[in-house]
Order: C-alpha cells, then structure tokens, then sequence
C-alpha cells in the first residue's frame, strides 16, 4: 500500500503522518501555497491559529500555520516562504509528492465556535495572513448567523507580494471590510501607499467593542498594536502571533522557548498584553 | 532492613537473572561514571571524591565504603534520555514513502547506586517527557521499566547544595529500593528501605536481617552530617521573581566576561532536556530522523529568520540560569534545579550558580534606567 | 566654566530662541555624557526627555527577534534626539543608541510641556523647531524609501 508504519507501541510523537500534495499554486515568486491530502483517509482536527510540522521527507521539519477553516472539508492548505533548505524544498513540491505532517500544535486565535458580537478586526503584514486565512474563514461564514462585522487589513511590501488575492475578494463580496496597502508602489498598482496602521483610523470598527488579531513581523505587530491602543482598542482584546524556533512541537526540545512560554504549548497566538513585555525584552 | 555489602553481589544477579542490564557507579578516567556492574567488586571501594568550581578529583583510600563520594559528572539522564537517539526511518520506494518507527529494544535498567539528586532530577524529566500535553512513550516506557536502587548521600561535595533544594540527601520515595550505608561500631553495612513490589522480587535470596533503633538512628546520624557538611546553599524564597524581574541586572554582563559559553553545564545538568531534532540521509537512501542532545549555549540553538534571538554569551548565560531557576516554574510547576552542583564543578572557569543567585538576590533592582547611563557633567 | 545656558544656546535647535525662552529651555536642561554602546532610549518606555546631541552619533534602531538591533538612521551634533515627549502617549517609539562617545543636553520635555501650556508662545516657539527638525527626517525617510539606488523593473 502507499505507505507502512510499523508499530510495536502507541506512534511515537515524532512520527509525521503521511499525506500527499494535491494541488500547489505559487502566490509570490517565493511563497508557495500547498494542499494537501493524508493517505490514510485520516482527517485532521484542530482550530484556527495552530500550526503542523512539515517534513520534506529527507531534508527536514519547519513549523507552518494551517491556512484551511476547521470547518473546511477540502485538503489542508499550507502556504510557505522559500527561505531555506526545508522550506525550498516544500516549495520546489509537485502534485503527487509525499509530505509528512504532524500536528496541530499550539494555541489558536480563538474564533472557532466563538463568533463574538463584537467586530473582529484581522490585521495582516505579508504572509501573516497565512496564518490567519482560516480564521477569517470561519468568521466570514458566521456572519450570517448574527455575529460581529468582519475587517481584514492588509498590508505587504509591495503589490506583488500581496498572497490570497482571490479569498480577499471572496471575504469582500462576503460582506467583510477588506482593505489592502502597500509600503512601496509600483507600476499599474492604484491601491493605498503606506504602513498596514494607515488602514486603521478609517477602516470603521469599533475600537471600544473589538477584538483584534495580529500577525506579520514583530516590527509591525508592536507597531500596530500601539496605534490601535491609541485608538483605544483594549490591550486585553489584542492577539499575536509570535515565533520562535521551532524543532519538536511536543515541548520536549526546547528550542521554542521565549521566557516563561513554551510556543508550542503556550503559542504562537499569546494575548498582547503578555506577548509585549516579551516582545520588548532583548535578547530574551 | 539491614544487609552487608557483598549481599550486593546477589542483588545484581538477581537482577540481572530477571533481566535487567544492571548499572551503577565505577571509576573510570579518573571519575566516577555509570558502567555495567556484575558484583559488589565493580563498585567504588575506598573512593572519595573533592570538588569545587572548576574542580573534580578522585581520591583513593584504604576504606571498605563504597558510596562515600557524593557524585560523578554525569546522573542516569542518558540512560532514559539519549544523547543520539533514532526516531524513525524511511524510503522512497517508486514515489510511495515506506516509515518504520526505530524501537528501543534494550532489555530493561535496574541502577544501583543513584544519588537522591538524581532520582528528583529524574521527576523533573517525568514532567517534560510524560506528565506534558504530549507523551514521549519511548522514554515513558523505559522510565517505567527501570528498577532504580538510590543509595542515599553520607559524604557530600563542596559543590552540593541539595539541601536548599529539597532533594536531598535523603530520599523518601520514588525508588524501588533506597540504601544508605553505614559503617561504624555496628560494622560496614546498608540499611535497607523497600519502595515497591518489584524491590522484594529482586531481594529474594538477599541474606538480610531486620533494622534495630540502632541501625535507625545512625542513618539519622549520618544525614545530619551530611547536611552540616554542605557548605553551599541557594536562597530559593522567592527566586524566580527575583530572576524574573532582573533581566537587565549588571551582574548578568559580568557573569558574561567569564563565560565562554561552552556548555559544560548542560552536558552534567541531570535535569537539561533540549535537543536537535534532525533529518539525515545516509548512503543507503534511508531517511533517519534522530533527536540529539542540544545545549542552549549553542549559537544556533536560537536560530530565527537569518540570525540568533541570542547572539551573546550574556544572554544566553541568562536564558540558561533563568530557565533553570525561574521559568522552569511557569512550564513544568517545578524547579529545574536539583542542586547537584555538577555545573559548578564542571565550569572550565567555576562559575557558580548559587553566587550568581545570591549576587542578584542581594542587589534585586539594579537595573539601568533612562539616564543612569548618562554622567552628569556641569 | 561654561554655563548650561551657553550651552543650550550653542546649539541649532536653540537658534532664535528669546532670552527668555533660552532660559526656560535651558532651566529644563542637563549636561550629559553616553559611553559607546549606552542606550539613551529604550521603545516603549516613558518619553519624558529629548536630546539635543553636543558631540558623537547616536544610532536610531528597532530591534526584532533574530535580527538584533536595526539601525533606522544615525544622527549626529547639531540634531535633535526624541519628539514623543510632545505627542501622548508620551512613550518613545525607537530605541536609541551612543555608536560612540556622546555628549548631549538632555531636556526635561514634561517639564517644557507644562511650561508651555502656562506660555502658548514658548510651546510655538518649540513645536516650530521639532517640526523642522522632523520635516526634515521625513522628507529624507520618504526619498529614502523610493529605493532610488535600486534595480527597477519597467
């Protein structure tokens, strides 16, 4: 059959389920979007905001957001940034291509199941919406059942760095504020020029009725953050995402440290309050 | 009860007939190491240890004692937790994936001769490895498997500090079987202490009489002069605040010029648990997943996004005394310290732990402010 | 001996300045001395200071995880170090760091705030220097940014 695992005890946490590429679609010149399928028919369970392990069988393991909604019944979908030996070769992937995946692992942002009354601002630098796609999945298809108003502000380096221009279209004929900017212009770009907080003050939600979820660069979250408190969004109702590196997901290797938290227990998505003080701790 | 020291002889061939690989202490290159025992003779007769920062020696004398040293450089950590230990492998195989998990097919451990240090150590790992939201059944396994004989301190190093830490020098559970030897006008003989089923499985055999008030009390006797012995101690009250809220301390700097960040530390530490997870090839065309022993001291240990989150040995000295001390708290509900002292003996340059402690417990809040760097001039 | 108002009046920022304000600003200063390495500000903590640098650069940086320190722009004698001590929430946005040796005169700017609510004149008289100062920063930002020096795709 596709593939053995022969077991004398209970899968050892380390051992990754096989699944294949059943598609890819490439979103920049070096971010890479797979979905992916596992041979055994097994179906994954998990919330928006946590994250699997990828094997390259043969090169390695990184640590990746789950863009799908839980809800979603298709392939799990994995976007990617070629920056190393793992990544390139999930990224160089085709169809057919056989990937190990173990997980989910982590904290998630807290929206499945929980469609809040409040507004729900996602706020996104480059392929920090990868992270958070599934989120804004599920928060899209809750609105009809009376929840809060959905904002998606994005911001990217320049317009061709922009990833999911299709979902973002998808959200906004959904009914969701999606707003989009970019650092730098470039030809035949007729959008907003300027850092992802210009979206901000103008995007109208309700600063003293929201929850915030942030992911992108540090940089940008503590920056985005401190200009929502001065609108005054409630520290407490902010999200991060924060990053570390990242070898077991199981809390065993120690490598995802980052002071008292465990970020493959205790993240990656840490409530800002707690995540600032470590943010702004250097070296730590 | 009570038992003489070659009943020790029949004690490892019990254990051995029921099938554990029996380890214990024995000298080699001039230390105190695990190694396999077959009898009583195997073990440490007559040797003592004396140690300090940046100092082990063995000394050899006449006695006929055999635990009176207080501990060798590295506990039984490796035993449970490899330094080199293979995952899985696996094989393309015309465009299918074939993985076998890598079994651990050693025959079961039975150690005689843990410290009390060591077993708590072990509890430690207990709440990494299997008391977390994922268990590591390999090492769950083996943990449960091994018989552990802990022989309880008489004679402790300059280095120990096992008191403050509430792991020692004695012991009262979480062994099979708990020794403490004695030798006075009684003659040289182990009070002997059973801690569960498996324990009297294995002393079948074992000549034996019963513990007098007598044999009670000289183990008393010779806790409390274990105790009085330690010279070290480590101020726990209130410690992990006191860390964690002196990150930006000046004795962390100055710690740093001493340090050459080696990691001799984490290597002895009984309780360190970081590891690589790695994926290789070899020649054959087998993928092999191994976990390896890892030190936070390492440049790359930190690796994020092109660069280190810990480029200096400064903040990695504090990232390790930290984690140790405080932190530890905030993710396993315990202290990662059993005040084994090994990092202090270890350290090619003898830092101490418990003055580190102490010199930033003693100055809590000296912390650089806005313009404290600044000199004032007018 | 040179005084503290000398000093504040030798330096650009202070350039037409009344006697009156001078002495205002220079009763708010404090002459100050950075090693190499000494961080003058850290981001996030309470903006209550500014500087104005005497002698030395000082290097404006952001910092992130794994890329240590970021140096934003580096700024010498003659300029100014801080304006979020005039814009709530009062906390500096950048972390500030002496490359080398620095000397400074460091301003209690909460103290030039209250005063200037009591003076409107003295606060135009400041907020006029701060917005040069940063015009002029915001216009090389801006330049800066077009990536001039860089390939251009068509």
């Amino acid at each position: 059959m596709a593939s053995a695992i022969e077991l004398d005890a209970p899968r050892s946490g380390l051992t990754p389920v096989l699944y294949r590429v059943v598609a890819r679609r490439n979103e920049t010149a070096d971010v890479v979007t797979l979905w992916l399928e596992s041979l055994d028919g097994s179906r994954l369970s998990f919330q928006s905001g946590q994250f699997n392990m990828l094997s390259a069988i043969g090169v390695g393991e990184v640590a990746v957001s789950i863009s799908t909604s839980p809800s979603d019944p298709g392939p799990l979908l994995h976007t990617v940034r070629d920056v190393g030996a793992v990544t390139h070769a999930l990224c160089s992937s085709g169809v057919g291509d056989v990937i190990g995946v173990r997980g989910p692992f982590g904290t998630d942002w807290g929206v499945t199941g929980n469609a809040a009354a409040i507004d729900t601002v996602i706020v996104a630098g480059g392929i920090g919406l990868a992270p958070l796609r599934g989120a804004v999945e599920e928060l899209v298809a809750a609105r009809s059942d009376g929840a809060g108003q959905v904002f998606v502000l994005v911001g990217a380096r320049e317009p061709d760095q922009l990833v999911f221009l299709d979902d973002m279209a998808k959200w906004k004929k959904a009914g969701a504020v999606v707003l989009s900017t970019v650092d730098r212009s470039a030809p035949g770009w007729s959008g907003r020029v300027g850092l992802v907080t210009t979206l901000l003050s103008s995007a109208g939600f309700d600063a003293h009725h929201c929850r915030v979820l942030i992911c992108g660069p540090e940089i940008m979250m503590r920056f985005t953050a401190r200009a929502l408190i001065e609108l005054g969004v409630d520290p407490a109702s902010i999200w991060v995402s924060l990053e570390r590196n990242m070898q077991c997901g199981l809390g065993w290797c120690g490598h995802c440290q980052l002071g008292p938290l465990l970020l493959c227990r205790d993240g990656p998505v840490v409530g800002y309050v707690e995540a600032n003080v470590l943010m702004n701790e250097r070296e730590r | 009860m009570v038992l003489r020291a070659d009943e020790l002889t029949t004690l490892i061939r019990n254990l051995t007939d029921l099938g554990y690989e029996v380890k214990g202490p024995v000298v080699r290159s001039g230390a105190i190491v695990p190694g396999a025992l077959s009898g009583v003779e195997d073990l440490p007769k007559g040797v003592h240890d004396e140690q300090g920062p940046g100092h082990y020696r063995l000394a050899h004398g006449d006695d006929e004692t055999l635990f009176d040293w207080a501990v060798g450089p590295s506990g039984w950590k490796s035993e449970f937790f490899p330094a080199h230990d293979e995952q899985w492998r696996a094989r393309s195989v015309d465009g299918y994936v074939e993985l076998v998990e890598t079994l651990d097919e050693r025959p079961p451990l039975a150690v005689l001769g843990a410290r009390p240090c060591e077993v708590a150590a072990l509890a430690v790992l207990d709440r990494v490895f299997i008391e977390g939201q994922h268990c590591d059944t390999r090492y769950a396994q083996r943990r449960e498997n091994a018989f552990v004989a802990v022989v309880e301190c008489s004679s402790p190093a300059a280095t120990c500090f096992c008191d403050s830490m509430g792991t020692g020098p004695n012991i009262e559970s979480g062994f099979d079987l708990a020794l403490t030897e004695l030798d006075d006008e009684g003659g040289h003989r182990f009070l002997a202490r059973v801690g569960s089923p498996r324990a009297l499985t294995a002393l079948e055999g074992v000549v034996c009489s019963s513990a007098s008030g007598y044999d009670l009390s000289a183990r008393d006797a010779v806790l409390d002069g274990a105790r009085d012995q330690m010279v070290r101690h480590l101020d726990t009250d209130g410690l992990a605040g006191v860390l964690a809220r002196n990150l930006e301390h000046p004795r962390w700097a100055e710690v740093a010029e001493r340090c050459l960040s080696c990691g001799n530390c984490t290597l002895v530490c009984p309780t360190c648990f970081c590891s690589d997870v790695r994926d290789a090839t070899d020649l054959d065309g087998d993928v092999i997943r191994e976990r390896t022993w890892a030190s936070c001291f390492s440049i790359d240990h930190s690796y994020l996004h092109g660069g280190a989150v810990r480029p200096t040995t400064q903040s990695r000295y504090r990232q390790w005394m930290t984690h140790k001390l405080s932190t530890w708290w905030d993710q396993f509900d315990t202290t990662g310290c059993v005040g084994c002292g090994r990092c202090i003996a270890w350290c090619p340059v003898g830092i101490d732990i418990t003055e580190e402690a102490s010199a930033i417990e003693r100055s809590d809040g000296a912390t650089t402010v806005s313009l404290s760097s600044a000199r004032s001039r007018s | 001996m040179i005084t503290i108002d000398e000093l504040v009046g030798a330096h650009p920022f202070a350039a037409g300045l009344s006697d009156e304000h001078l002495a205002l600003v220079a009763g708010c200063a404090q002459n100050v001395a950075f090693d190499a390495g000494a961080m003058l500000c850290a981001e996030g903590e309470s903006a209550d200071t500014f500087f104005l640098l005497r002698r030395g650069h000082v290097s404006i940086e952001v910092h992130q995880a794994g890329r240590g320190p970021i140096v934003i722009e580096t700024v010498g004698s003659g300029n100014a170090v801080g304006w979020s001590w005039l814009v709530a929430p009062y906390r500096w946005t950048f972390d500030a760091r002496a490359l080398e040796p620095v000397g400074a005169l460091a301003i209690d700017g909460a103290c030039l705030r209250a005063k200037s609510f009591e003076d409107p004149a003295l606060g135009f008289a400041l907020l006029s220097r701060v917005t040069q100062e940063l015009l002029g920063r915001l216009q090389s930002t801006r330049i800066r940014l077009l990536d001039l020096y860089g390939e251009h795709r068509g």
